[in-house]
């Protein structure tokens, strides 16, 4: 008995961090499956440990990311939408005042159903008629257009705490109400009475429910579009097919930038962040050919690549300037 | 006195058969609802089982290419092998192997058939063996997770088609015409044609749903509107008739696309791919080095890829250079090492789950000794020294209720507590071990109460009259009885923590972590976080390897509790 105390208490006592090796991100799980893969490559040289990446969401990631600056607090958080203000202000608030905000690229919102259902051509004012709390509430989706099928409205997509949801809401509800008098723009949500349904954060799960329900659609990313062409296809909106091209080029509208905001400060405390993030932006992981497009991430434009080379190269630190 | 005969009548009277009748009907109906239960259940766990067992083979094996790779000396520093670029090295080998792939989507494709991780097994190799700089060795490159797929025939496969006649090519450059002296090509049309009338048929889909609007909002009196619609819908016509007339075409020349079968040529070791195809002749792109000629019938074959590319993520190019390997004797399987040696990874094929297993072990380890070593003397305390007074009633109470809540709320307290106040580290086994084990105290004390207050009375009373001191009685007599009944509590407490994801999201265990944990201060995850993350990746190669992680976890669970009911047989006594 007093012999296996003793192992106890030595491991309570050795608890204390030591100084910390490894980078540590958190943030956005849409950004995850990148970051990781970032991560991984760069732990393969032979200088630094793998970095830690963890899952929390966009707004997880930042609230911690912005509690201050120091070993205990994590370097890079992701997200997949801008900072806002006010987590910039907290972030100062805290002692975090340079922040390199860095693009990584973009992520495409996909409506799919199965392979073998009837093929969908919508615009974002028929999805917004179709989906928005402030509508019509139509029961099938040939009410909203004659020419669209007689199917009732099912609509599978992720719950209100996902980041591609508010995407979602943002790309297209806030743009579809624009241009119909159905629907007022002001508070304008998904709606709850059954013909959308939470199928929950896992797109796996939603591409298998929709394999097995013809009349059903799914909103989820890209990338499971991409790895799943022999079960479900994507529905065109604004008449542009959901593909990779029409995401980088931007002809597809519902797509997102996905971000990672940097602590400058812990460049030079954390050993190898400052190769890490030279690694996350170089041609290699997020150029046009680079690692991170086999994974379903939409690089950016020349354009946009180089401005976000220089800003990692230079340490530019972001400003309150334009955020929400 | 009771009238026994009186009693008999009563006995054997019909109201008393009756009654006999239906209280043993109600017996069996329970036996039947009973059996119901358990078969129901049985099938529950049958169906789960081999669903999870189905999906798990997959995962169970691993493909890998065997290729001479040259470890040039001057790109290799013998002195610093680690900063040398392999993943170059490894493509330029295969660029050299395959010369025929060119044009920058071939030859990601090309680079894709090996494994990233692949490049840096071998320089950890070399690493080991420096005086092979310099020299030609051959090397199993792991197979990328497409091309393990590819040979697990996860996308079909290619199959051969009989011909007869002879083939006469022509080449220009790499593309290749080709005719047959017979009408080879034929029965492939009809694939081609399905494909056109199917795309005719959407069109039809198309067509009706627009003259659908235009009839409505002629009703609704919109012209404008409807006059839009019958423009569309007879755009949509007019495609699906040109397609329709297109297909209907005998002698039509075809066009191969994305979403028709693909259809191949093999001239001796030379593969083409076709790309435009009549009932005798065509047009490809030859993948290697051809002299033009005639090849008779026996010389060449006809093959057909029946899945079409865009629903395989392989593409033709892949394909055939997987197939060209095979031929060559260079791809062999085994056992999937990297699965049950490796840790977590972004590549399926590199993805194992050894990191997670240890990481659990720690984990758990540092629950054992917190749960148990709190919650044994917690529980002799309150058996057999508290007074029964408010206070040990509240505690009671409070300990039961703690059972009941839900272990998030236990995660919350450990990113407080321990990470917030205390200043632990983030994402370690030790912090995740005392929150599990913060969980699993209640039910440890639980049962150990229950199984202290199952020794007999006897038993303290012969040790109090032979003039043993309480604690005696409670180390000596009571505890080594009770044990059986605790282990199998605190064992049966930790399967539950075993499975535990929630409290572990709170404290950063969910996470993405390659290196495998060295004690229980490192940075780890556990089995569940590991089977939830991979279970949300997009690729297909993950699937197989959730199902197998799901296997890993039941079979730690099942040992866990083979060990309590084991225990419990050994130690057991009956009074």
């Amino acid at each position: 008995m007093k012999l296996s105390i003793l192992p106890c208490l030595a491991i309570l006592l050795a608890s204390p961090a030591m100084a910390r090796e490894e980078i540590r991100i958190v943030g956005s799980s849409t950004v995850f499956p990148f970051s990781s893969a970032v991560a991984e490559q760069f732990g393969r040289n032979p200088d630094f440990p793998t970095p830690i990446v963890e899952a929390t969401g966009s707004g997880g990631g930042i609230k911690l990311f912005c509690s201050g600056v120091g070993e205990k607090y994590p370097d890079i958080a992701n997200a997949s939408r801008r900072i806002k203000a006010k987590e910039f202000a907290l972030c100062n608030q805290n002692g975090v005042t340079e922040i390199l905000e860095i693009t990584i690229g973009f992520d495409g919102i996909v409506i799919a159903n199965a392979l073998w259902a009837p093929r969908f051509r919508l615009t974002t004012e028929q999805l917004t008629l179709a989906l928005a709390a402030q509508g019509p509430l139509p029961e099938y989706w040939s009410d909203i257009d004659p020419s669209l099928p007689a199917i009732a409205i099912e609509v599978l997509g992720p719950p209100p705490s996902s980041g591609t949801r508010d995407a979602f809401e943002e790309l297209v509800l806030h743009q579809g109400c624009k241009t119909t008098d159905l629907v007022a723009c002001e508070g304008i949500s998904m709606r709850e009475d059954g013909a959308y349904v939470n199928a929950g954060e896992n797109d796996n799960l939603i591409v298998s429910k929709l394999e097995t329900n013809p009349d059903a659609l799914g909103i989820f990313g890209f990338s499971f579009l991409d790895q799943n062409y022999d079960v479900i296809k994507g529905a065109s909106v604004n008449g542009v097919t959901p593909t990779f091209d029409a995401i980088a080029s931007g002809d597809y509208t519902i797509s997102r930038s996905l971000f990672a905001y940097v602590k400058v400060a812990h460049i030079g405390l954390i050993p190898g962040l400052e190769g890490f993030i030279t690694e996350l932006v170089s041609q290699a992981a997020s150029g046009e050919e680079g690692y991170l497009s086999d994974k379903g991430l939409i690089p950016l434009d020349e354009v946009q690549f180089l401005q976000n080379g220089n800003r990692v190269k230079n340490l530019t630190s972001m400003t309150a300037d334009g955020l929400r | 006195m009771i009238d026994m005969t009186e009693l008999s009548k009563k006995h054997r009277s019909p109201q008393a058969a009756a009654r006999l009748h239906k209280r043993n009907a109600a017996q069996k109906r329970l036996k039947y609802y009973g059996i119901l239960a358990i078969s129901l259940s049985g099938l529950a766990l049958a169906i789960l089982l081999w669903s999870v067992l189905g999906k798990s083979a997959g995962a169970l094996t691993e493909y890998q290419i065997q290729m001479e790779i040259t470890l040039d000396a001057e790109l290799i520093d013998r002195d610093n092998i680690e900063r040398a670029d392999f993943s170059q090295l490894s493509k330029d080998m295969l660029s050299n192997r395959f010369p025929f792939v060119n044009g920058r989507t071939e030859r990601r494709g090309l680079f894709d058939i090996i494994s990233s991780g692949a490049a840096y097994e071998l320089r950890d190799l070399v690493a080991k063996n420096p005086n092979w700089v310099g020299q030609t060795i051959p090397f199993d490159f792991l197979a990328s997770d497409i091309a393990d797929l590819y040979f697990k025939g996860a996308y079909g496969q290619i199959e051969p088609i009989t011909h007869r006649g002879a083939l006469t090519i022509q080449r220009d450059g790499e593309s290749l015409a080709f005719s047959s002296s017979d009408a080879d090509f034929a029965p492939l049309l009809g694939n081609v044609r399905a494909r056109l009338l199917a795309r005719a048929n959407d069109h039809r889909i198309e067509a009706a749903l627009q003259e659908n609007g235009r009839r409505v909002f002629n009703e609704r009196g919109d012209f404008v509107e409807a006059a839009k619609r019958k423009n569309n819908r007879d755009f949509e016509l007019a495609q699906a008739e040109a397609l329709e007339a297109l297909a209907a075409q005998p002698d039509g020349v075809f066009e191969l696309d994305q979403f028709t079968a693909s259809i191949f040529l093999k001239l001796g070791q030379v593969w083409v791919r076709v790309e435009t195809i009549s009932s005798n002749a065509g047009t490809g792109k030859i993948l290697g080095d051809i002299a033009n000629g005639v090849w008779e019938a026996s010389d060449w074959q006809l093959l057909i890829y029946n899945s079409p590319p865009i629903t395989r993520k392989v593409s033709d190019v892949q394909a055939i250079l997987l197939e060209t390997l095979r031929e060559q004797g260079k791809v062999s399987s085994g056992i999937n090492r990297h699965f049950f040696t490796s840790g977590d990874s972004r590549e399926p094929e590199l993805a194992g789950i050894w990191g997670a297993a240890v990481g659990s072990f720690w984990t758990m380890l540092v629950t054992i000794i917190f749960a148990f070593f709190i919650g044994v003397p917690a529980a002799i305390y309150l058996e057999e020294f508290a007074r029964d007074n408010k206070f040990t009633r509240l505690v009671e109470i409070n300990i039961n209720n703690l059972a009941a809540v839900p272990s998030i709320v236990f995660g919350l307290l450990g990113l407080s507590v321990f990470i917030g106040f205390m200043g632990m580290q983030r994402s370690s086994p030790i912090v995740g071990g005392m929150v599990l084990g913060i969980m699993t105290l209640p039910v440890i004390i639980i049962a150990a109460r229950a199984a202290i207050k199952a020794v007999p009375p006897s038993i303290r009373d012969g040790a109090l009259a032979l003039g043993a001191s309480d604690l005696q009685v409670s180390m000596h007599h009571v505890l080594p009885l009770s044990m059986p009944g605790i282990l199998t509590g605190t064992i049966l407490g930790m399967a539950r923590a075993l499975g535990e994801t929630a409290p572990l999201i709170m404290i950063g265990m969910v996470a993405f972590i390659v290196d495998i944990p060295d004690g229980p201060t490192n940075n780890a995850t556990v089995l569940p976080v590991q089977i939830f993350r991979w279970a949300d990746f997009p690729e297909r190669a993950f699937e197989a390897r959730t199902a197998a992680a799901i296997m890993v976890l039941l079979a730690f669970l099942f040992t866990m509790n083979l060990t309590a009911i084991l225990l419990r047989k050994r130690f057991e006594r009956r009074w």
